[in-house]
Formats: structure tokens, sequence, C-alpha cells
């Protein structure tokens, strides 16, 4: 087993992406990453230090329209598809002061 | 009834003219669907009484003297990443089941523009996270040259409807390989065009800089026709490009004669005997049409793989955050708004996404951001200089689609780098953002189709096409799945 990454590793990702894994899943996930970092190792042979990260590959910047108002999506439409909504709004269970 | 052509160019002829009824054209299409489906599994959702009522529209259009547009009642298998108005559009996921969304995709608004017909909603690897569609959430699809097979992934449905002659046409996504791969798998024309030529507004997003909407066909030239229709900028997605394309359907005769055609030297390994014979038979085939064969080196190439592994899950991890039974889909109630959050994405996504969330947050994670991401980011920047430096000397690049023919289901086991490998041909031309397009051609191992991935510079589509027609001149004839699996119609 190498040390990459682990079963502590795994946990603080797993909350950081709200996801709930189970022990055996995270057991599972642990050592899958682990192969793909190694695999991703590959990388480390090049020598990176003057290259300009790419993040799109189509050189576009500050893509603005006209501020007109146009026509968005039906409210109604929107809410229907809702797990749950009430008065026009999407509900959610409380957020914070559960505790208190 | 008359017979019904095979290709969308002549469908849209026929019911142009009036001499081929569009109402007729869905039906045959829906009794392959009848014989051959249950079987195949290409579908989430077949939309037969709305493909019954846009035919008999298109068929009334006409009769009024109207024209339908130059997909006049032609069927469309759209994959099930695409949203459609009022229709289920699942990505394959339990988390999307039973949404409909309140808008079309620019695309779906503009091939019904067209006057072609959603004729259903293809399955697809789970948010198309997968080379075999095993990762669907509602169960594989199968290769309808071969049901023991997968029909590759992720648009694996498009390719199989496709294929099995449900629809003339299907429309994939393609971020890694997602169009090319299957089209290789299931012997039909697959193409992915430049990064902004389609819209992605209304694709539900998996990594937004390398996402790109391309066409299933059976013909080179019905793949320009669709690119012609669903090309073009649109101002509902800020990386469209904001220039008009030339019609590809224009340049299909121009023939190879003095072109340059690429072949790289230090390509990565893996790639089965059958598929290199069938590559070197369509770089001989290219050469006796008047092309010249130069030998070209794209280093970087083999850094694909890492670099896309790190910055589609990262890209992922953060566009899949929308997923949390707040506004869509499922919801797993609870106490609070956190644990509700956690738990309808425990239950809503698959084992694939879930690893991919997870390999994304962590690369983008305090700490390990510059070891991968970044790193990540530089060597895509790598990529594509040396792709630049290669189409100095050649105006495409040939390589196989895929490294093998299509596999059986299960064969690439519990190991996800195994399936990941799949891409390793397909994958670089997304993260430089260029053109790219499988066109069968011939058989490879148990008479199974192969596909010859032609690639080509930013917005050169049209000599990529070029290429494409010329190899599908010239490639060896292939018994169809229809043919071979005999037709209802």
């Amino acid at each position: 087993m190498s040390d990459r990454i682990t079963a502590a590793d795994v946990v603080k990702v797993a909350k950081l992406a709200r996801l709930d894994l189970t022990p055996d899943e995270i057991v599972r996930t642990t050592a899958q990453l682990d192969g793909m970092l190694e695999h991703f190792a590959d990388m480390d042979a090049l020598d990176l230090d003057a290259v300009v990260p790419m993040t799109q590959p189509y050189p576009l910047h500050n893509v603005f329209r006209d501020d007109m108002v146009v026509i968005g999506l039906d409210h109604d439409e929107v809410l229907a598809a809702a797990p749950r909504s009430e008065d026009g709004r999407f509900w959610v269970p409380p957020i914070i002061g559960l505790d208190s | 009834m008359t017979a019904v052509p095979t290709s969308a160019a002549a469908i849209a002829a026929g019911v142009r003219s009036g001499s081929l009824k569009a109402v007729d054209v869905v039906e045959a299409h829906l009794a392959r669907i009848a014989d051959r489906e249950g079987e195949i599994h290409a579908f989430n959702v077949v939309l037969a009484d709305r493909a019954r009522a846009g035919a008999a529209a298109v068929d009334a259009m006409v009769a009024a003297g109207g024209d339908p547009g130059p997909l006049a009642g032609v069927p469309i298998a759209l994959k099930d990443n695409m949203c459609t108005r009022g229709i289920p559009t699942t990505c394959s996921s339990k988390i999307l089941d039973g949404w409909k969304p309140p808008y079309d995709a620019t695309v779906v608004t503009k091939l019904a523009a067209a006057g072609a017909i959603a004729i259903g909603k293809t399955n697809l690897d789970e948010f198309a996270m997968g080379s075999s569609t095993e990762n669907s959430a509602f169960g594989p699809t199968r290769n309808p040259h071969d049901t023991s097979r997968v029909p590759g992934g992720s648009s694996g449905g498009s390719a199989a409807a496709v294929a099995a002659g449900f629809a003339p046409v299907g429309i994939g996504s393609d971020t890694g390989g997602s169009i090319r791969q299957p089209a290789a798998l299931c012997g039909v024309v697959g193409a992915k065009p430049t990064y902004g030529y389609v819209s992605r507004y209304g694709l539900i997003a998996f990594a937004s800089s390398l996402d790109q909407i391309g066409p299933f066909t059976t013909t080179v030239h019905d793949s320009a026709l669709l690119l012609d229709v669903i090309g073009g900028h649109d101002p509902m997605d800020s990386t469209s490009i904001p220039v008009a394309h030339a019609p590809l359907t224009g340049v299909l005769d121009r023939g190879v004669k003095g072109l340059r055609i690429g072949r790289i030297t230090d390509l990565p390994a893996g790639a089965d005997p059958d598929v290199t014979e069938r590559l070197e038979a369509a770089f001989d085939a290219l050469r006796e049409a008047g092309a010249r064969i130069i030998d070209v080196q794209v280093p970087a190439f083999s850094y694909g793989l890492t670099a896309y592994y790190l910055i589609a899950p990262a890209e992922a991890s953060s566009n899949l955050a929308r997923f949390d039974g707040v506004r869509f889909g499922l919801r797993v109630d609870a106490l609070d708004t956190n644990t509700m959050y956690s738990a309808t994405r425990a239950a809503g996504f698959g084992d694939e996404v879930k690893r991919r969330i997870m390999l994304g947050t962590y690369a983008l994670s305090a700490g390990y951001y510059d070891a991968y991401y970044g790193r990540a980011l530089k060597v895509r920047k790598l990529i594509h200089d040396d792709f630049a430096r290669a189409y100095q000397d050649a105006d495409v690049l040939l390589t196989p689609t895929s490294a093998s023919v299509a596999f059986p289901f299960g064969s690439k086991g519990d190991n996800p780098l195994a399936m990941y490998l799949c891409d390793v041909y397909t994958i670089p031309s997304n993260l430089a953002g260029h053109p790219g397009m499988s066109v069968p051609f011939g058989t490879g191992a148990d008479g199974l189709p192969v596909g010859v991935q032609v690639l080509a510079g930013t917005l050169d589509e049209a000599t990529m096409f070029r290429v494409g027609a010329a190899l599908e001149r010239c490639a060896p004839a292939v018994t169809s799945a229809v043919a071979l699996h005999g037709s209802a119609s």
C-alpha cells in the first residue's frame, strides 16, 4: 500500500463532496484512488515549470450580451420539477439551528 | 408502404418531394424498435406517440406546399443527457429519474426546426462517465453486431440505435471519446466537432471545457448534414464560437489529392493487431487516392490519459454539485440540509460517478491542487502545443479510434483504469479542443467493426470531412447489423 492517499483522506474528501460513503466504499475508494494516482505519476517526468496552464480550448474572454430583459424559464414549470416547493419557493429542511 | 431509405439525406429528400411520407418513415423505424429493442436496450424512453404526431405535422406541411427543412421526417435518437422540455431527461442516473426539464437544449430546438423527429432518448453511461454503457443505472445497452458485447460508451445507446436501424441519426456527446469510440464499436460514423462548434446549452454538463455534441450516422454525408444543422453560434452558450461555419456537405467530393496525412510515430502502443492492420489499410487507401503520408510526432499524446482523468473529474465534481435534492430529481429527506445533500447524493449516484466526484474533489482540494489539477492543466497545454506543431506538417492525423473491437460485458473487471484506457486515442483531441471523427473501415476480430479516427486542427472540419469521405469511398463493404439480423419493415 502506498502512502499517496489514506482512508482518512477519503473520509475528508467525501465530506467535502457531500457524499455519504459506507465503510466498505471507503476501503474500496481508497484502493482505487491510490491506483489511479500511481498511474498519474507519469507526469512527474515532465518539466512543467515554464508551461502556462490551459483551462479552455478556445480563447474567448468576457462574453457579454446586451443588457435587455428576456423571457426566462417558466416559474411554475421550474418549481413543478422540484422534490418539494411551497408558496412559490423551493422548500428545504433547516440549514442552521437544529442544535439549539 | 414505400421502402424507407437508410440515409437521412435520402429520407429528407423523399419527404420534401412528397414521394415519401414521414409517417411511414416513423412507422418503419418503430417497427424495427419493436422487433429488437428488447434485446438491444438502446433507449431509456421511446417517444412513439410524439414521433407519430411530429411526422403527421411534417407531412401536413409538405402537403400544404411548405418545406419542413433539411431533415424533414428524419427520426433522431437523442442521448438522454440533452434536455427535452416536458420529456424525462435522466442522464441514465437515479438522481434525475422522473425529472422533466422546463426547456429544450439548443440542438433539440435546431433539429426540430429542421424537420427532424425525436424518436427516443438513448441510454448512456451515467452522466456520460464510461466507455461501455455498463455504468447506466437502467442497465447496459448491447451491441447490435453481437449482443454479448458492449456498444462502447458513453453514447452507446445512440450508436446502437443507429447501428440497429432504430433511427438513421443519433445525437451524442463526446467528452473524451464518447461519440467516436461507440461509433467505432458499432460500425457507424461518429463526429466530434471543434469545442464550441455546437452549442452546449441544454446538454447536462459533465466536464464543461471538454464536452461537445455531435452526430452518429450511417454515412459521412449524413454526418456533415447534421453538423450543418446543429452547428453555429448560440448566445445561450458563452463558449460557443461566434463565427459562421461553411457547409460541410459541400466539401465531401473534393478528394484528398495533395493532402498530407499524418502518422503519429510516437502514438501510445496497445492497439490490437486487427485494429492496426485496418489503420495501415486506411493509410494505403488514402495514399492511392493521392494523399501523402507524413510521419509526425505528438510526444505529449501519451500523457493525455493522466491530464484527462484529473481535469474531467475535477470539472465533474463541480458540475455535479448541483444534484443536491433541492431543485430537481431525487431527494432523500433528512432533518437538515447537509444531511439531505449527502444522503441524496449517496442514494442517487452510481459507483463510477461517485469515484469521479471523489477523484475530482481530491485533485482540487487544498494541498493537492498544484500537484494534480494544476499540473494536469500544464500537460494539457503541452498536448495542445504538440498538436499545433504536428499540424504545421500534416493536414490531418490518422489513428485507431479504439484499441480493440467491441469487448464482452464485464471484461474490464473492477479496475477503473482498464476502462479508462479505452479512450487513450480519443482523449487528446478533447483536451486540445480539436475535431475528430471515426469512420468504419472494415472488420477485425470475430468480424466486428473497426473504426479509423481522423483528427484535424481547430475549426478544420472541412479537411477532416474530405478525408472521412475518401475513407468511406474506399472502405471495404461491411454487412450492416440491420441486414445481418433482418428487419421488421
